[in-house]
């Protein structure tokens, strides 16, 4: 854990833009925006997260093999969705006989 | 040569800090696949049967899970200020600030435990109470059995890092004299990790329906 150079007034902000963001994803998931919808409350989320991730959890200037970590996370994670969902939404692709 | 050994000792204490640190992403990052197993599932069932999902979040408390998400990040602040508080050796605060977390966290877990009673009220937990009788009932089931998975290993998790929290208290008020701003960190680190699964989850299952 290296020195934080955050003072309390940077967890400050980031805390009220944190909820301030939880009010908008909320706000926005009133409204039918069609597919939007779900692409406006996962890019909040994503937004949260890396606030959480880069600010609360020290990622951003720390250790420099955290950063790494974090990249490989994602990426393992991706390959897990994208190898998934390869399979799930081709299924109906190919009209095998008999399904 | 005393000057030396001082700053080497020093230096290996930073050392033995980082690597412990490190030690936690890693752990974080085997965490994230269970959780990511989870959301795999979720996406994988979101797209055969979408609107079952919608039907199912439009049965869930969003107002409630909004106030939840809420109580959360300010428990996350309440870590960050502590850690900076262990960093600074201002033990009041710390001490304050990890009695802050633990009881946001505890009112969390409340709040929650009233979802889930409202739920049993509602007839709506599978393979003990659900008599929903809309259109898609098999699939709405399916959604409800991912939703109470996925929050109940959050709810674990969130558990978990309450009983840490206080272990951490417990310590300082053992030894205060003793470092603990590697451990305060670290609990900190599991504690954000178990916020930013939250923050995905909340508009996963509770913000899909809301629109319609």
């Amino acid at each position: 854990m290296p020195e934080s150079r955050l003072t309390t007034r940077d967890y400050l902000l980031v805390c009220g833009a944190l909820l301030a963001l939880t009010a908008l994803t909320y706000a926005a998931a009133g409204f039918d925006l069609g597919i939007w919808n779900a692409i406006i409350a996962l890019g909040i989320a994503a937004l949260k997260a890396a606030l959480i991730i880069l600010f609360f959890m020290h990622a951003r200037g720390g250790i420099p093999l955290v950063p790494i970590t974090i990249a490989a996370a994602l990426l393992w994670l991706a390959i897990l969705l994208a190898g998934t969902l390869n399979d799930v939404v081709t299924r109906g692709w190919l009209h095998v006989p008999g399904r | 040569m005393s000057d030396s050994l001082a700053a080497r000792h020093a230096e290996g204490a930073q050392y033995q800090q980082e690597t412990t640190v490190f030690g936690m992403w890693v752990f974080l990052v085997t965490e994230l696949m269970l959780f990511g197993a989870l959301f795999t599932l979720y996406a994988s069932y979101r797209y055969f049967y979408p609107e079952a999902f919608l039907a199912g979040s439009q049965l869930l408390n969003a107002g409630l899970a909004a106030l939840n998400t809420a109580v959360l990040i300010v428990s996350s602040l309440c870590i960050a200020l502590a850690a900076q508080a262990a960093q600074a050796k201002k033990r009041g605060l710390l001490t304050l600030y990890l009695l802050g977390a633990a009881g946001l966290g505890l009112l969390f877990m409340v709040l929650k435990g009233v979802e889930y009673s409202q739920h049993y009220a509602d007839r709506l937990v599978p393979g003990i109470a659900f008599a929903y009788q809309g259109a898609h009932a098999p699939q709405v089931q399916l959604f409800l059995l991912l939703y109470f998975a996925m929050t109940g290993v959050h709810a674990i998790h969130l558990l978990i890092g309450i009983g840490l929290v206080g272990t951490v208290a417990l310590r300082l008020w053992l030894r205060p004299a003793a470092e603990h701003g590697t451990e305060v960190e670290l609990v900190g680190l599991y504690w954000h990790f178990v916020d930013v699964i939250w923050i995905f989850l909340f508009p996963l299952l509770y913000l899909v329906g809301r629109h319609a």
